[in-house]
């Protein structure tokens, strides 16, 4: 028996000492392989006589069995070792740097329009368009101005050269023309905000010769300046997105409106930096008013009947205020850097789950 | 236009400092731009006297002065030559902040001396006056007294005035508005006319048009001086300069009472009519600012026998002016055709305080009672005796009485202001209310803006307070179904969304450009060129946003930042109608020259293709449906390596690709340039469907197979054409052709190409047998050889 014990023992030092999943594969043939060492001894069992046969097998057997989980323990042992080394092998340097992407944005004006639009919808305004190229009659006439009055001179306005018959058109210098065109094309009761451009021969520190406005209008039978009140209350704290948005409403003047109003917003200016809400000076954000019985005329609508109040923001000037811009010029410069130090999140579009940037 | 306190308390009686007046103009419509109180940085500035000056011991230009001041006797290092014993000065202390230096002083030596205090010069106090040395004050001044009140220096309101009210232009009018907000009693004492001591020897005459009204008399035996303390004060304190009693006085009532008045020597006049009305005679008119202006027919003037001697209403001539010789005058009072005024001061870019007054047009029965007012004054100041008064013309009617129901206040403004104190507001204002009914309100003559009952509501809502108006929510609306936004705003705001998450960034640039890059871009016709752009290369409309962008790009590579990838979503404007302007997404991407370690960079053209079809089908546009053409875009791209997007040829929806080099180069550009435009208003519509239901899924539970075919095609022929026709072999089988492989060399016939496509087959309702799948092969090879495609062998 002692011989068995001895070959089992020879196998399995053999076994200990292969170095890799081959020199154990050869092992494994040299023992239990068709010649190998165990299958050898159980050729031998046919010789023996039948009453040793069996305890003799039973031995040889135990023997194989106990080589063979040797075997695989080693076996196992060997393939962590294999997998280790070859995940070493694998390693790459994931400090190296991606793909580059590019991290664009959305403008903070046309930003600030999707705010105003996503606020005005939920006060139930629609949203109309116009040409910014206009005529005298939609910009100027229908508006209540006066035949010679200043914003009809080249100083102010943006003019074409007058066509054969005379005519020039010009750059809208308003919202307000898209007032006209909607109340004419359509019938009362009307509530809706204009977003577009609008253009004025200005060029300064705080004036561009091009920016944005967004206006409202509303008419029905009843509308009135307490209306317009609450709009615009409703409107800033929305906008400005604070509890601490002071304002002041007060007469103004205005062609095309009466009685006229403005309303100043609170603000500090610190360095480059804008911040609204405290602050001790006053800045001018939109103009507004009872719409003027000679538009309402003009555009087919009865006073007597009809209505309401129209009113006009800067976009641009309001993405300053809320976002600290500090320079209207850089809006329209598409400097990368400040377009991706001001810009927004394609997938921040303002909705009223997750505020409105 | 400014006024002091002490020059507003004239007109009203008040307790109200400055800063409550500038909040009640503010609340009735004056927009208050700046308070000022010159006193307030004046405070630790007082009158001090010299005392005894000695060369300083270690300076030549330096004096060391003792000085008697508020503090008693100090030792002060000056180095202004005018310092000696005796003058009577300013003295600052140590601690008092200087606004001319903006320095705050501290005790320091100067030159080894220390100096105890400074003496000021009027730079130094931001007052006017001669700088070369200190002040020298009068010797009368006690030693203590305070620098404001040696100057009688007091608070300023500086505001603005909106258009529609000229009786704002003096503060008289102002007054009439504090005074019903309740701030004060408005003194408006009736003006008593100076009776005549003989007959004008001057008539007028007027043309009845451009001058309605003119009145004058001749004063005799004035003399003229410099004007009195409480005038020239008065004038100062807002900034005018005092010049003579005579114009003081006229300058006087234009911001007192806005009644601008001009005074003419007589001994200078021609003849002795005046005529006032367009010029018979336009020779050039040299005016009282000492410039020649070309007088045109169009304005309105003032001649004698000797032809124009004044621009009516804007400047006098030079010819006909007062001075200290002056004995006798003719005073003028007149009213002018506001237009014509607004006109000449347009023409002549003359801005005098006369021509901003008429052009906004002055109070017309204010003529001859300003005319009495300034009579008084320049006999009170000038002594001398009047004539009688002439007039020729006659002022413009009144408004028209307006049919007015108070309770329209409350229905334009949600204020409910009881019907008493509504009549108590129009009638402070100078409105004559009378309760019929409706009221008929009566429009006083210094009021041209009132027209109607919409005017008088803002005139009570003003002066009650928009602060008072209650904000009231408007009815709710129910939210419209599917949103506000039309399709084409929805795919506006889509795109700008997608383009921002594709690495885009969104630029806002001007709607004009040079007419010169217009031209590149096909457009830059001269009926889209401004008559008056703001500046030549911002001077024509854009046809194509791409320029712009270019520029923009071009802009950030030379400042260091190359690279940029831009898009714009905005007008472009192929004429002047409203329907020539139309909207595009425009996205370029400037060249990058960035590295990268394991150069795996797509082709920049590529990755835009791969943009732009992403952006479509973002916006559901029907991409498999669409026409690639190579060869036909617009002439601003590279005719190689451009395509147009188009569902036929007269509907191109998009083109992109590489901009062209001589397009570029005129851009002072180079590299290549990528981008594409988008035409909004021409992308399809989804087909209109009943309801949101995306439909029912029909998905096959059989596995789809590939084919991979070879195909040698002609250079230059469109790989595009040929998937189509592979596509098209079996409809209901080939869900899907793609090239994998394109090869040019050894094993391909010169001038020909490999193409290798792998080709997915779905099958419907049962798997695909051998003979099946043979059979598709081969319409899919004889589907290429028609498109000119030969299966490689």
């Amino acid at each position: 028996m002692s011989t068995y014990s001895d070959l089992a023992a020879e196998i399995e030092a053999e076994i200990l000492t292969a170095q890799d999943l081959a020199a154990l594969d050869a092992v494994r043939v040299s023992a239990l392989g068709k010649t190998g060492r165990i299958s050898g001894l159980l050729k031998t069992l046919g010789a023996l006589p039948p009453e040793e046969r069996k305890a003799t097998g039973a031995a040889i057997n135990a023997v194989r069995d106990q080589v063979q989980a040797a075997l695989d323990a080693r076996k196992d042992v060997l393939e962590a070792e294999h997998l280790s080394r070859r995940l070493q092998s694998e390693r790459i340097d994931l400090s190296l740097p991606a793909a580059p992407r590019a991290r664009g944005g959305v403008h903070p004006t046309m930003q600030v329009m999707d705010e105003m639009v996503a606020i005005f919808a939920e006060m139930g305004f629609e949203v109309a368009e116009g040409p910014d190229i206009e005529d005298d009659f939609h910009n100027f006439t229908a508006l209540n101005f006066p035949e010679k009055h200043p914003a009809r001179e080249m100083h102010d306005t943006f003019f074409f050269n007058p066509d054969e018959n005379g005519v020039r058109k010009l750059l809208r210098t308003h919202t307000s023309p898209v007032q006209i065109r909607s109340m004419i094309a359509g019938k009362p009761p009307f509530r809706l905000i204009v977003p577009g451009r609008v253009f004025r021969c200005d060029s300064d520190q705080t004036h561009t010769p091009m920016f944005h406005q967004i206006e409202g209008l509303v008419i029905d039978k009843t509308a009135h300046m307490g209306h317009l009140k609450w709009v615009f209350d409703t409107f800033l704290s929305r906008f400005f997105e604070t509890d601490t948005v002071i304002t002041q409403f007060r007469p103004h003047h205005f062609p095309f409106t009466e009685p006229s109003a403005e309303m100043d917003v609170r603000y500090s200016r610190n360095g480059a930096e804008i911040r609204i809400g405290d602050g001790d000076r006053w800045m001018e954000i939109l103009g507004s008013g009872m719409v003027h019985p000679n538009v309402l005329k003009a555009c087919g609508v009865d006073p007597d009947e009809y209505q309401g109040f129209a009113f006009g923001m800067g976009v641009d000037r309001l993405a300053m205020l809320k976002y600290g811009v500090p320079d209207l010029r850089d809006m329209f410069a598409a400097d990368t850097r400040w377009l991706s130090h001001y810009g927004f999140s394609g997938f921040s579009a303002p909705n009223p789950a997750s505020g409105l940037s | 236009m400014k006024f002091s306190l002490s020059w507003l308390k004239d007109h009203l009686d008040t307790d109200a400092d400055i800063q409550a007046v500038a909040a009640a103009m503010t609340a009735a419509g004056l927009e208050v731009e700046d308070v000022t109180d010159p006193a307030a940085k004046l405070t630790p500035f007082t009158v001090a006297k010299v005392v005894e000056a000695a060369r300083h011991p270690n300076a030549d230009k330096l004096q060391v002065l003792q000085v008697d001041t508020v503090d008693g006797r100090k030792e002060i290092v000056c180095g202004a030559p005018n310092a000696r014993a005796g003058l009577t000065t300013v003295y600052a202390p140590i601690g008092a902040y200087v606004p001319g230096l903006d320095v705050t002083l501290v005790e320091k030596p100067v030159r080894g001396v220390v100096s105890n205090g400074m003496m000021c010069s009027a730079a130094e106090l931001e007052l006017d006056g001669d700088s070369d040395g200190i002040m020298e004050l009068s010797d009368d001044l006690a030693v203590g007294t305070p620098v404001s009140a040696v100057f009688a220096l007091e608070p300023v309101i500086d505001f603005e005035v909106t258009p529609n009210r000229p009786d704002w232009l003096g503060v008289h009018g102002i007054a009439r508005d504090l005074a019903a907000t309740g701030l004060g009693a408005f003194k408006d004492a009736p003006i008593p006319p100076v009776k005549g001591t003989f007959p004008c020897p001057i008539t007028v005459k007027v043309d009845g048009d451009a001058c309605p009204l003119f009145s004058g008399r001749v004063i005799r035996g004035v003399k003229n001086g410099p004007s009195p303390k409480w005038l020239a004060d008065k004038l100062t304190s807002i900034g005018l300069k005092p010049i003579s009693a005579l114009v003081d006085i006229t300058n006087y009532l234009s911001f007192d009472r806005a009644r601008p008045l001009h005074v003419y020597d007589v001994a200078k006049l021609s003849g002795s009519v005046i005529e006032a009305g367009l010029p018979a005679d336009t020779s050039d008119f040299v005016a009282l600012d000492g410039k020649t202006y070309a007088v045109t027919p169009d304005m309105t003037t003032i001649s004698d026998a000797s032809g124009v001697i004044g621009l009516g209403g804007v400047m006098g001539g030079a010819s006909t002016g007062v001075d200290f010789e002056t004995v006798d005058v003719f005073l003028e009072s007149a009213w002018f055709d506001p237009i014509r005024i607004a006109q000449t001061g347009r023409t002549t870019a003359i801005t005098s305080d006369a021509q901003y007054r008429f052009a906004r047009g002055v109070d017309p029965e204010f003529v001859v009672p300003g005319l009495e007012l300034a009579t008084q004054l320049i006999l009170d100041l000038c002594g001398g005796e009047a004539s009688e008064i002439v007039v020729a013309g006659e002022a413009p009617a009144r408004k028209p009485d307006v049919a007015f129901d108070p309770a329209y206040v409350a229905q334009l403004t949600g204020l409910d202001v009881p019907h008493d104190k509504v009549e108590t507001i129009l009638t402070a204002l100078g409105f004559g209310v009378t309760k019929t009914t409706p009221w008929t309100v009566s429009v006083p003559s210094f009021r041209r803006d009132v027209d109607g009952k919409a005017d008088l509501v803002e005139e009570v809502a003003r002066i009650y307070g928009f602060n008072h108006i209650p904000a009231t929510p408007l009815p709710a609306v129910a939210p419209k179904n599917g949103g506000v936004l039309t399709p084409s705003q929805a795919r506006a705001r889509t795109a700008r969304r997608a383009l921002a998450a594709y690495g885009y960034s969104e630029a806002v640039t001007w709607s004009f450009m040079p007419q010169g890059y217009a031209k590149l871009f096909g457009g830059g016709s001269d009926a889209l060129v401004l008559a008056n752009p703001i500046a030549s290369e911002l001077n024509c409309m854009r046809p194509s946003i791409l320029p712009n962008l270019l520029e923009a790009a071009g802009r950030n590579a030379s400042k260091g930042y190359p690279g940029a990838q831009l898009f714009e979503i905005g007008p472009v404007y192929f004429g002047l109608e409203p329907n020539d302007q139309k909207t595009v997404i425009a996205a370029l991407k400037a060249p990058d020259k960035a590295r990268h370690w394991a150069a795996t960079g797509q082709d920049a053209l590529f990755a835009l293709k791969s943009d732009l079809l992403a952006l479509l089908e973002e916006l559901n546009v029907p991409v498999a449906s669409l026409q690639l053409v190579q060869g036909s875009n617009s002439g601003w791209w590279h005719p190689g390596r451009s395509a147009r997007l188009q569902l036929g040829p007269k509907t191109v929806l998009a083109e992109f690709g590489e901009l062209h080099p001589s397009v570029l180069k005129a851009m002072d550009l180079d590299g290549a340039y990528v981008g594409f435009e988008i035409r909004l208003d021409l992308l399809p519509q989804p087909k209109a469907k009943s309801g949101k239901s995306k439909g029912a899924l029909s998905l096959s539970n059989l596995m789809p197979l590939t084919r991979d075919f070879a195909f040698l095609v002609a250079a230059g022929t469109a790989s595009g054409d040929l998937v189509r026709a592979i596509r098209g072999a079996d409809k209901g089988l080939i869900s899907e052709a793609r090239v994998f492989d394109v090869y040019q060399g050894q094993g391909v016939p010169e001038g020909q190409v490999s193409l290798a496509v792998e080709v997915t087959l779905q099958p419907a309702d049962k798997t695909l047998t051998e003979p099946e799948i043979d059979a598709v092969s081969q319409k899919i090879v004889a589907a290429a050889q028609k498109a000119g495609a030969v299966l490689r062998s």
